[in-house]
């Protein structure tokens, strides 16, 4: 006779309970997400990790353990990474006319993304471990992850922390630019791009598909410019 | 499907074995997309192995991230009290003058560019 704790014991220890259990709160999260009217507050991978969190907590399993089928669904991060040059190269052709001041932008904008919330970090006098894992959080999460891991910051802290960015980005862009004669389709869409990533996008993609397409743009080369930049940097400051 | 994720895994591979052949610091994944952007450029197009996969992938992206964001779990030592404020600080005035400088950088720029002739 087992009961039903004896049952949650093997179940738990069952990897593809957790590989379920992230799916499901996935799915919570974006009815959740439908239901607010794709309310920037709403975002699928904050409410989603929120939910897991709650039932890692609930019924009280470490983290460690919950990683066993966790990592199968991170492990595709990277070949999403790799999709990202796709959409990429499908806005290919809204490049050139504005190439040099994308360019010069795109460097300088970048710079500024990687220093400026680590800088204030840093002038708090926060733990390293934080700073390092600030440095990347205005790319996206796979790129940011891969950068914490690479340099000695906490992937899982980076990809926390880019969401936020992302949510806070996403819901401030539009309000600030517009106010400041900033708001044509090109600039917003490339700073929330540049500022938010793919929160971001995905709320310029609401504006208009030329703000989408701009800030899928400036988000798949400032993941690639701070990728290199901040090994560089790091380089130069030690 | 299949030839989508041969495609996509096999250039993060070949991306990582270059990142560690060359040492080069940046993420094989990074290095994997920035072969497949060149690969596309040199092509002229999407193969259709990536035409519907990769949409269909990417459309779930979210879902990937998902336990990274429970993990900060991981780390709820680090996040006492007054710690999170600082943090919250940090990543508002980072976003907001990110936001800022790249729209005065772009806007300027293409304003300077557009009185001084086309080239």
């Amino acid at each position: 006779m087992t009961d039903f704790a004896s049952l949650w014991q093997a179940a738990r220890q069952q990897p593809l309970t957790w590989v379920f259990l992230t799916m499901l709160c996935y799915r919570l999260a974006i009815a959740l997400n439908r239901q607010s009217g794709g309310h920037a507050l709403a975002n699928p991978v904050g409410l989603g990790a929120l939910l897991l969190i709650g039932v890692l907590l609930a019924t009280g399993t470490d983290y460690k353990q919950y990683f066993e089928g966790g990592k199968f669904i991170q492990m595709l991060l990277g070949p999403a990474t790799v999709a990202l040059a796709v959409p990429l190269y499908a806005n290919l052709h809204r490049l050139s006319k504005v190439f040099w001041p994308l360019l010069i932008s795109l460097l300088l904008g970048s710079l500024v993304g990687i220093v400026s919330s680590a800088g204030v970090a840093w002038v708090l006098g926060l733990d390293d471990i934080l700073i390092k894992s600030l440095l990347s959080r205005s790319v996206s999460t796979p790129i940011s992850m891969g950068i914490a891991s690479e340099i000695g910051g906490a992937p899982e802290l980076a990809a926390v922390f880019v969401i936020v960015s992302g949510v806070f980005g996403a819901m401030l862009g539009w309000p600030l630019l517009s106010r400041l004669r900033l708001g044509q389709d090109v600039v917003y869409g490339f700073a929330t791009g540049m500022a938010a990533h793919g929160i971001g996008t995905a709320r310029a993609f609401q504006r208009s598909d030329t703000a989408g397409a701009f800030s899928g743009l400036a988000m798949g080369l400032n993941g690639l410019v701070t990728a290199i930049l901040i090994p560089l940097l790091l380089r130069f400051w030690h | 499907m299949v030839e989508t994720f041969l495609v996509l895994i096999g250039l993060q591979l070949l991306g990582e074995w270059l990142a560690r052949w060359l040492h080069i610091p940046v993420p094989g994944p990074v290095l994997g997309m920035l072969l497949l952007f060149v690969g596309l450029c040199l092509r002229r197009g999407v193969p259709t192995a990536l035409q519907h996969g990769v949409p269909a992938f990417l459309q779930h992206l979210s879902l990937l991230f998902v336990p990274a964001g429970a993990g900060v779990l991981l780390y709820a030592h680090l996040l006492n009290g007054q710690t999170v404020w600082q943090l919250a600080l940090a990543l508002a005035v980072g976003t907001t003058v990110t936001l800022l400088v790249s729209a005065l950088l772009l806007a300027g720029l293409m304003r300077w560019r557009g009185e001084h002739g086309h080239d």
